[in-house]
């Protein structure tokens, strides 16, 4: 049984296991082992199929969700790090390099969570400090001077906010990551492989294509912060991810997100294979695609894309008009 | 508060003073909690004479303080707000707007063009008063056009920002407000056209972490707190203590994020003087001081508009 099991998938693991007990029988019901495939599979379809936004913020969380590295590792070769901002310090929650993608020397910048408490407390949960966001425009500025397409895999709860974080500037790291990120010549993909929270994922979310994986989720605060604020209370945060429209499939109503990169039934860690695959091929498609067009079209497509977001009435004299189309 | 006030009174006013001050016209100071008298309150720009607290000041008064008399032209004030995500938290969020609206203000920014001892410049300033100057997308896309303005017509840009982040209620088009102002002002410095940043009391969060930490100078006025994540979320995450004076004016000075704390009495002054080294451009005041007095609007100090002594060199 997996270590760990969100309330949801346990009549789904409870059904495996029945099926891998009766699998493993001697002698073998091939009645029941058909029945009970045939029961799990109707059972995965119906619970997965209709997640509710706080139970995809759950997927997104899930321990054994694939982490930004592993992505690299599986689709990517010759990985080699390079570490720190120059300034201050190396943050390890937000690891940066150049590999080998599609033929195509690239640059990575991955947004990492650790493992375990001990890989966790090294990487901060996933919450980078100025010094990540700094570490991150050093590598892009690199990336654009040696002509290397940059690969951004976003997964962070939030930039950390902590009192050294303050003192070396959170805001100024990220404000100048987000506005030079449209003056890269080079193409950069975005994908959210799991939690993007606000400005902490947007500090280098700035991209030609913006990517999200089927289960991962993207606003402007946690649902947990959210209800924090709105509603004074943390456990209000089932109701918060359902008013914030932070699933992919919203995020593409509202035209922020391009693509949502499907999940194998159950979720990325159910079949981390599959999801790598699905992954690389979109990739792909994206990289090629935008290395195909000049570098001044795509600053100016990036600009415009970006520039179209936002949804409000612009009526001349008091007479609305909606510019933006809304999601029903 | 009706026995403090009778008695600091009866103690600091000569009573040829208190015969002429109406019952109730006082402000207590946050800082000092010294009452002052409202009306020199106001002239005083709302700082206290006491201990130099710089109160917060509406998004009109802070207009009035740096754009010339009568010169500030709303812009973009057809950009009003929807509601994209239907959301509804106690109130629904048209509704929050609606009752926002009795601010005064339509949304959560001013922006136009102004003059500013007679220069030309785009001015934008956030208003508190309206949802605690939150930024969705009328305030990104109004400050966005204010920047696609400034960059066009080649004018220098002001920006005065007071508030707290995003706006909830708008979700990841609130965040995508940040992308948007910060790719407008990415070609507002291709195009070599100086931005003045000027950061009040709050500038936190989402803006602070876009366009509001952006100025080819950054200014702020004393007391402001500045910075990333408000000091409540801090110290939930840290479960300690801040250091006191953190995230204030000066403690951002002291780390190295802010070109200067400037007073208010200072601040017209002073962004005069920057815009005249970063443009090279001297001007000429357009309205004569006599005229600019005349033409204040009603209730507004009359007192002379503070000069810096060097300000005064280069008119
Ligand atoms: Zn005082």
């Amino acid at each position: 049984m997996p270590i760990s099991v969100l309330e949801f998938e346990k009549p789904i693991i409870e059904l495996e296991q029945k099926l891998h007990e009766c699998e493993t029988a001697e002698p073998r019901d091939e009645t029941a082992v058909a029945r009970l495939r045939e029961e799990l599979a109707r059972r995965q379809q119906q619970i997965y199929s209709r997640l509710t936004p706080w139970q995809r913020v759950l997927v997104a969380r899930h321990p054994e969700r694939p982490h930004s590295t592993d992505y690299v590792h599986a689709m990517m070769d010759d990985f080699v790090e390079l570490h720190g901002d120059r300034y201050y310090s190396d943050d390890k929650a937000m690891i940066c390099g150049m590999a080998k993608f599609a033929g195509h020397p690239v640059a990575v910048i991955a947004q990492q969570k650790g493992r375990d408490t001990k890989e966790n407390l090294q990487r901060n949960w996933g919450m980078s400090h100025p010094e990540g966001y700094r570490k991150a425009h050093r590598v892009m500025n690199l990336a654009n001077r040696f002509g290397m397409p940059i690969i951004v895999f976003i997964d962070t709860p939030g930039a950390f906010p902590g009192i050294g974080a303050e003192e070396r500037g959170q805001a100024e790291a990220i404000a100048h990551n987000i506005r030079d990120m449209f003056t890269l010549e080079i193409p950069i993909i975005c994908i959210v492989v799991g939690e993007g929270a606000s400005g902490g994922a947007l500090g280098v979310g700035v991209g030609d294509s913006i990517l999200m994986l089927e289960n991962s989720w993207y606003c402007v605060i946690s649902p947990e912060g959210c209800a924090a604020i709105l509603w004074k209370d943390r456990a209000m945060a089932e109701r918060a991810a359902e008013q914030l429209k932070l699933t992919a499939s919203d995020l593409i109503a509202l035209g922020v997100v391009d693509e949502v990169i499907p999940e194998p039934l159950g979720g990325a860690h159910r079949n981390p294979k599959e999801t790598y695959d699905n992954v690389r091929h979109a990739l792909e498609i994206r990289l090629a695609a935008l290395l195909e067009i000049s570098s001044e079209e795509r600053i100016e497509r990036r600009y415009q894309k970006f520039r179209a977001m936002g949804a409000f009435h612009a009526g001349e004299h008091g007479q609305p008009r909606t510019t933006t189309t809304e999601p029903e | 508060m009706a026995w403090f006030k009778k008695e600091r009174y009866t103690t600091l006013k000569p009573p040829e003073m208190r015969d002429r001050i109406p019952e109730g016209l006082l402000t207590k100071c946050e800082e000092c909690y010294a009452p002052i008298v409202t009306k020199d309150f106001e002239e005083n720009l709302r700082v206290c004479k006491r201990c130099g607290r710089h109160h917060r000041m509406s998004a009109r008064e802070r207009v009035n303080l740096l754009a010339d008399a009568g010169s500030f032209t709303e812009m973009f004030k057809n950009i009003q707000s929807t509601d994209p995500l239907k959301f509804v938290d106690s109130k629904a969020y048209p509704d929050r707007i609606r009752s926002a609206q009795k601010s005064g203000y339509d949304e959560g920014a001013l922006a136009g063009e102004a003059l500013i001892n007679g220069r030309r410049v785009a001015l934008g300033v956030m208003v508190f008063e309206f949802v605690g100057g939150s930024m969705g997308s009328v305030v990104g896309e109004r400050i966005t056009r204010l920047i696609e303005r400034a960059t066009a017509d080649e004018i220098p840009l002001v920006i005065v920002t007071a508030s707290g982040g995003a706006r909830m209620q708008e979700g990841i088009l609130s965040l995508m407000q940040m992308a948007k102002t910060s790719g407008a002002l990415a070609r507002l410095a291709q195009k070599r056209v100086p931005y003045i940043s000027v950061l009040t009391n709050p500038s936190t969060a989402g803006v602070m972490a876009s366009y509001a930490s952006l100025g080819d100078v950054i200014i702020a006025e004393p007391d402001a707190l500045i910075g990333f994540a408000g000091p409540r979320v801090i110290q939930q995450t840290i479960n300690q203590v801040l250091p006191k004076g953190f995230q204030k004016s000066d403690f951002v000075l002291e780390h190295g994020f802010l070109d200067m704390v400037v007073e208010r009495k200072d601040l017209k002054a002073k962004i005069s003087l920057l815009l005249y080294y970063l443009t090279g451009k001297e001007t000429r005041a357009v309205v004569p001081a006599s005229d600019e007095a005349a033409a204040k609007p009603a209730g507004w100090p009359l007192r002379a508009q503070p000069v810096d002594p060097l300000e005064i060199a280069f008119r």
